[in-house]
């Protein structure tokens, strides 16, 4: 008992430590990118302001900003202001940072969490099937479209959609994560859901080709291994063998693949985002970056950051469940 | 006999589908900037004869509009994915064949890259370079060498630890003749395919970026601009400007994909002489 709790402790060590410096790169690389911009954020927020400003006016602007603040004392600035949970204040929305990511996480992870758990259900599904009945018709169709799918641009798909099931057949809205003209505490679950389920499903078709052919090949492995050839020569049927052998065997794979897959998840949801203007990290993140946004950038670039990080050590910890030679990590 | 004719076959159909892909390419590179320019007279009219995929709201014929854009598209794919092999191709060498703190580092990098979206990335890297052409290119051939760097490095392990690359250095041959004659030979088919297959994926990736604006200017024609164009008009019924140019690029992405998968199986050694 105790050697396992202090093997728990090493490896979240390991994987704190690398976490812990990899964000750190992150916040560092992304920062100088954006220093190195020659987009100037004071031209942009008196753009957006509006109005006229003066030049006395504009260097009252620069000096609350820190422009004159040579670059590396501002990013230690804005490290400190982070690791105090202070992430700055956004240009273009007027708030804090903090606040915007918080709110617009939630209508995110709403959407990322849909579109995972269905990508994830329906290409497990599909690889069992396509597995099952290994070259037959099915299998071959399933996998067509399977290649096919990975050439369709996530946005495309989501016009073609927006196309098809909002402007022709009028089923679903157009946009937004609510309706317009309700006040947001007015908003019901099911409208909340039923402004989801058009980009949710865009972003999960976008996914599941490959959890359906990772899962395909990892039952036909099994398939043909001696161990379900021998419960075959025992008289077992195929779906007992694929439910007594085959189903342990794929499904934290699966799963393992689903959580490294966050990267392409987030990078995903930028585009369905802005397709159906949907208001969450993604739509935010292109919206700083059109309008040089400069807080709100880096501030969801770090939180994107955080959050693949965190699917890659579920994923790595996953590993270690399955397959016990993995488990020696930490060590 | 059979086998024969299976190989014959994925070179033929390589030829073809590299014929097609240049065709496309040079059409576009040789369609005079006239014939995409645009008149209000024939604003937003729907496919005919005259314009096979219609005009668009300023009246600029979308079949050349949508070749010129692919050509643009093509030209940065093809950059970015070549720039993107060779950073692959020497990250992964020294990785595996340099020491292991070079190892470690160089997975680190791996996993700093792959730690932020790639969409999220290639829009900081724009932003940096202001926009427009070099930033879209650099944003896209800074992301996309990791997988192939990743395949890179545990070929050359692999090849590091064979008898003849051992008994070479016994023999008293020096590293860098090791790589060049006994390791390079073996990695080119990889370095190929892994570029062909990574052409897709960056004309992909081209076209999200232009879509969402951080790519080329409004005024050019890229495949990702005239698409983002098309949804300010998508509920006034103009559906042939997002459907049409949408379904040439998905056509253009699957041929790619197939020609990479088609010299895989001529180039790769394991399944050359299927």
């Amino acid at each position: 008992m105790k050697e396992t709790l202090g093997r728990l402790a090493r490896i979240f060590c390991t994987y704190g430590v690398r976490t812990v410096s990899l964000l750190f790169a992150v916040s560092l690389i992304s920062f100088l990118l954006v220093s190195a911009s020659p987009v100037d954020p004071v031209q942009q927020y008196i753009l957006g302001l509006g109005t006229a400003v003066s030049p006395a006016q504009r260097a009252e602007i620069e000096a609350y900003w820190g422009i004159s603040v040579p670059p590396a004392e501002r990013y230690c600035n804005w490290l400190t202001g982070i690791l105090q949970g202070n992430f700055g204040y956004s240009a273009l929305y007027r708030r804090p940072v903090a606040a915007i990511i918080r709110e617009r996480f939630w209508n995110s992870l709403a959407l990322m969490l849909c579109a995972w758990a269905l990508s994830g259900v329906i290409g497990f599904l599909l690889g069992c099937v396509m597995g099952m009945y290994r070259d037959s018709w099915v299998d071959r169709l399933l996998k067509k479209i399977c290649y096919a799918l990975s050439s369709v641009p996530t946005f495309w798909l989501g016009l073609v959609f927006l196309l098809i099931f909002a402007v022709w057949l009028k089923w679903f809205p157009i946009g937004f994560s609510a309706p317009v003209g309700v006040r947001s505490r007015d908003v019901t679950l099911w409208q909340k859901l039923y402004h989801l389920i058009l980009p949710a499903f865009t972003l999960s078709l976008m996914s599941f080709s490959n959890i359906a052919l990772h899962t395909r090949q990892k039952l036909v492995d099994v398939l043909h291994s001696e161990y379900a050839l021998f419960a075959q020569a025992r008289g077992e049927g195929r779906w007992t063998i694929l439910f007594g052998h085959g189903l342990r065997n794929i499904l934290f794979p699966a799963l393992t693949l689903q959580f490294s897959s966050f990267a392409e998840l987030f990078g995903g949801s930028v585009m369905a985002e802005n397709v159906f203007s949907y208001p969450g990290l993604g739509s935010a993140v292109s919206a700083a970056g059109l309008n040089a946004d400069v807080p709100l950038l880096l501030g969801v670039t770090l939180f994107s950051a955080l959050f693949v990080c965190t699917g890659n050590m579920i994923a790595n910890l996953l590993y270690g469940v399955i397959d016990p030679r993995v488990r020696e990590v930490g060590e | 006999m059979k086998k024969q004719n299976r190989r014959t076959m994925a070179v033929l159909l390589t030829v073809i589908m590299a014929g097609i892909l240049l065709s496309v390419y040079a059409l576009g590179i040789f369609i005079p900037d006239e014939a995409a320019a645009g008149s209000f007279l024939n604003a937003g009219k729907s496919p005919s004869w005259e314009h096979p995929f219609g005009t668009d709201a300023l009246g600029r014929d979308l079949l050349m509009r949508t070749l010129k854009g692919l050509s643009i598209s093509m030209t940065i794919g093809f950059f970015a994915s070549a720039i993107s092999a060779v950073i692959a191709a020497l990250v992964g060498i020294a990785a595996a064949a340099t020491s292991r703190g070079v190892d470690a580092f160089v997975n680190w990098l791996i996993d700093l890259v792959m730690g932020v979206p790639h969409t999220v990335l290639v829009i900081l890297i724009s932003f940096a370079m202001g926009r427009g052409f070099w930033g879209l290119l650099i944003g896209i051939a800074a992301t996309h060498w990791c997988s192939l760097a990743r395949l890179i490095r545990g070929e050359v392990l692999q090849l590091r630890s064979q008898q003849y690359v051992a008994i070479s250095g016994k023999l008293g041959k020096s590293g860098g003749w090791i790589l060049f004659h006994h390791l390079l030979p073996h990695l080119v088919p990889q370095f190929i395919v892994g570029l062909i297959l990574m052409f897709p994926h960056a004309i992909l990736h081209e076209a999200s970026i232009s879509f969402l604006g951080f790519g080329l200017a409004p005024e050019q024609p890229a495949i990702g601009i005239i698409l983002a164009e098309s949804m300010r008009y998508l509920s006034a019924g103009m559906w042939w400007s997002a459907v049409l140019p949408g379904v040439v690029l998905v056509l253009i992405v699957f041929l790619t994909d197939q020609l990479g998968e088609q010299l895989r199986m001529i180039l790769d050694p394991y399944s050359a002489q299927e």
